[in-house]
């Protein structure tokens, strides 16, 4: 099975998404990234290069040090599919509210009677 | 009237199900028939440019159910599956199939709780589990797709609001 590069795939697991976290508002060297984990130097070099490959790092050289910088476009198109289903389901529950009501102002009167 | 409750959406990136949870101002009983009877489900199941058919509803477990949705042009999108079981108030289990797709034995599971909360409210958490990630957020993305098609219409009808006015 191919491996699938996209946004989704980079926020799957949690190191990563503690990676894009880090470095949302700074650009780091590894050393740097790698010194907030437990992991290994080079299993932390190895998310970072699935968050490059996926597109929401980029690996900028400077001298003899590179940096990672975030680049966070596309989280945008995650919340995005995930909102309009939720307006769907929201639009679907209101008219279930209504219909609660109703059937509990029904049963109200049956008591009544 | 109360605030309105807010439907919250779980998809967490990578896994194959989906949450999504929402407490109502009836209690348990009232919504887990809202949820079973055919007669109540129609009036609020489906998004509003379609209308609901149901084909087949089961009245407990093992028993078959399917439903259509028929777009105001006549397409027909129909879902199947089978209930697992139906224990009233509390709990409903049931398989999911869209035939839309182009190949059969893409099937969810849907595991509907009814939790009781104080003050006669429920609290619904509804958990679809699908055989893949990709099937997962093709669901979603469809459920998103028709979204965008019902918006659309409800701005149509907006629009032919505004128009008559001016």
């Amino acid at each position: 099975m191919r491996t699938r590069r996209d946004v989704f795939q980079a926020i799957a697991d949690p190191t990563r998404r503690e990676i894009i976290n880090l470095i949302a508002y700074q650009s780091l060297n590894l050393n740097a990234i790698a010194e907030h984990f437990d992991v290994s130097r080079p299993a932390i070099s190895q998310q970072i290069k699935i968050l490059a490959e996926c597109g929401l790092v980029v690996i900028k050289k400077q001298g003899r040090e590179r940096y990672c910088e975030a680049s966070l476009g596309q989280l945008g198109e995650v919340s995005q599919w995930i909102e309009r289903y939720r307006q769907l389901w929201d639009r679907q529950f209101s008219k279930l509210d209504d219909l609660l009501e109703e059937m509990k102002a029904k049963g109200r009167t049956r008591k009544k009677k | 009237m109360a605030t309105k409750n807010q439907t919250k959406i779980v998809a967490e990136p990578g896994r194959q199900e989906i949450f999504i949870i929402r407490e109502f101002e009836a209690p348990r009983e009232l919504v887990f028939k809202a949820f079973t009877d055919p007669k109540l489900l129609v009036r609020w199941l489906g998004v509003c440019d379609m209308t609901m058919k149901i084909d087949a509803w089961p009245s407990g477990d093992g028993g078959y159910w399917r439903f259509l949705h028929v777009d105001n042009k006549g397409n027909e999108f129909g879902f199947h599956g089978v209930t697992h079981e139906a224990t009233a108030p509390e709990r409903l289990i049931r398989t999911f199939e869209f035939e839309g797709l182009p190949e059969r034995g893409h099937v969810a599971m849907e595991t509907a709780i009814f939790e009781a909360l104080p003050g006669e409210r429920t609290r619904l958490t509804v958990q679809s589990v699908f055989r893949s990630v990709a099937d997962r957020d093709g669901m979603v993305q469809s459920g998103m797709e028709r979204g965008v098609l019902e918006s659309h219409e409800n701005l149509d009808v907006l629009l032919e609001k505004e128009l008559q006015l001016s």
